[in-house]
């Protein structure tokens, strides 16, 4: 289906992987494009409750892939054209996204994992900001992401100066979401995916939707997004089913509808 | 109500629905459609059950732009003589309140449409848009005009040599929308925004769209004028009576509409 990512749906997850192994799953045009369009794939079908990127081989992704790139490239251009439409391809997706850091995620291979809502890391992980080292800014959304997860000041940290990030260092900043030992990542990355894709997925969605506004919205407004986000999620047959489960003490069976 | 071919209309709770009808070519306004919105208009207008007209669009948008086959073959001159854009006139000069609830696309043409609604509520992912420029043509039916009314020269010149979309939070920071609501509610916000306007005393409202128009388009001497005898003929009404007694007898109105 795409040239650079395979698509595999497994129950209702959407398994996403980058497919470039021999140069560790580095950008280029055609990945850039890619992902998108899978991103935008999974999120159009109602089948997918979630949607996990990887990487295959070794890396997750050792971010923009040098060839192709040269003192001509205006780098504005290739952000505008092919990272930003990706980033904001996941950024507006209702369904939560997992990345499963198998590897090294490095430059923007980072800013892609930063741009997800979970991210798993193999023991074997690490992160590194690689930018600063080529007398580059982290982009495609990183210096957006990165504070938000890990603050301000160990941002600036990470970014400035540059240091390889190893998975355990990763968890204890609040980079990842858990790790996986490295033997059995894909089984554990996939446990976590099905425990989410058995949730409520549009109050999953609504979280998604109204954490993001929090950051730039003031306490009034929000709390009338809260009502309106209550409102719709009191509508679904997800709620009526928990409900009903808390009230015959019995285990909800959500659908995600 | 009647019965049109490219909208549908109900009225329910003091609220005169117009639902755009063409969903399969994302609404696209032909010049049936327009004739039918502005018969439905003025229908709802000389109504007694109807103190707010609601516009909508049905399916995925609002509405996509204007039916670009009905115009690809025109000329100057068919054009002049077809005069298209008086229904479009008339839509101005509907007395009550109308809401535009908009959702997905309102380009073009339904951007125009969108305009000559006095108030908009917007789904969060609605975009706005004059296209125009892409095909060699510009806003026929007031976009240049309302646009640069609503936002200033300054935006306005940008999104129409551009053909830019306009976001939701856009539109809204501009002052083109009055709110942007969680797309799942959009219609259910709409209404409930609507009810508070139809629930006001009619004649208020009425004077009170008619001033404020004649502002956008007049000095301040003449807008205080005009203003200065809408605010002297409420004292003839029975709801201005009504209200100020309520007001001194700390009771909520019984607002009659006369």
């Amino acid at each position: 289906m795409f040239e650079t990512v395979t698509y595999e749906v497994r129950g209702n997850t959407a398994w996403l992987t980058l497919n470039r192994p021999e140069k560790l799953n580095a950008f280029n045009a055609q990945l850039n494009k890619d992902v998108q369009k899978a991103v935008k794939e999974a999120s159009k079908d109602p089948n997918i409750r979630v949607i996990v990127l990887t990487g295959a081989g070794r890396a997750f992704c050792s971010g923009q892939d040098l060839e192709g790139v040269d003192e001509q490239t205006d780098l504005g251009d290739v952000l505008r054209t092919l990272y930003n439409p990706m980033v904001l391809e996941i950024e507006k997706c209702e369904k939560p996204t997992i990345a499963a850091v198998n590897g090294v995620a490095a430059g923007a291979g980072m800013s892609l994992a930063l741009a997800c809502d979970f991210r798993i890391a193999s023991e074997k992980a690490s992160f590194l900001q690689a930018f600063i080292h080529v007398g580059l800014i982290p982009d495609a959304g990183n210096l957006y992401f990165l504070p938000r997860l890990v603050g301000h000041a160990k941002a600036l940290e990470l970014a400035v100066l540059g240091e390889k990030i190893p998975a355990e260092e990763a968890l204890r900043l609040g980079l990842v979401t858990r790790l996986a030992s490295a033997d059995h990542f894909l089984e554990e990355t996939a446990a976590f995916a099905e425990r989410l894709a058995s949730m409520p997925t549009k109050a999953i969605g609504l979280i998604k939707r109204n954490l993001k506004a929090s950051w730039h919205e003031n306490l009034e407004e929000f709390l009338e997004r809260d009502a309106q986000g209550q409102r719709i999620a009191g509508q679904t047959e997800d709620h009526r089913e928990g409900v009903e489960a808390f009230l015959s003490k019995r285990k909800p069976v959500f659908r995600g509808e | 109500m009647s019965n049109y071919e490219f909208i549908e209309t109900r009225a329910e709770g003091g609220i005169g629905f117009i639902e755009l009808n063409r969903p399969k070519v994302l609404n696209a306004l032909n010049r049936g459609m327009i004739s039918e919105i502005l018969a439905a208009m003025e229908d709802y207008d000389r109504s007694e059950e109807v103190q707010v007209i609601m516009l909508s669009g049905k399916g995925r948008c609002f509405a996509a732009g204007a039916d670009i086959d009905e115009m690809a073959n025109a000329d100057s001159i068919s054009i002049e003589m077809l005069n298209q854009f008086t229904d479009w006139d008339r839509l101005a000069w509907i007395k009550k309140p109308i809401i535009g609830a908009i959702h997905g696309f309102a380009l073009g043409g339904a951007f125009e449409l969108a305009l000559c609604c006095d108030l908009l509520i917007a789904a969060e992912d609605a975009e706005f848009g004059f296209p125009e420029v892409n095909l060699g043509i510009m806003p026929g039916a007031g976009g240049t005009v309302r646009l640069t009314k609503l936002a200033g020269k300054t935006k306005a010149m940008e999104w129409l040599f551009t053909g830019k979309r306009i976001k939701a939070a856009e539109a809204l920071h501009y002052g083109i929308i009055n709110k942007a609501v969680s797309k799942e509610l959009l219609l259910e916000e709409a209404v409930r925004f609507a009810k508070k306007i139809a629930a006001q005393p009619p004649l208020s409202i009425r004077f009170i769209k008619e001033s404020v128009l004649k502002a956008i388009d007049s000095s301040i001497y003449e807008g205080m004028q005009y203003e200065r005898k809408n605010f002297s003929m409420l004292f003839s009404s029975q709801d201005q009576k009504e209200g100020m007694r309520a007001f001194i007898e700390k009771r909520k109105p019984d607002f009659s509409g006369r």
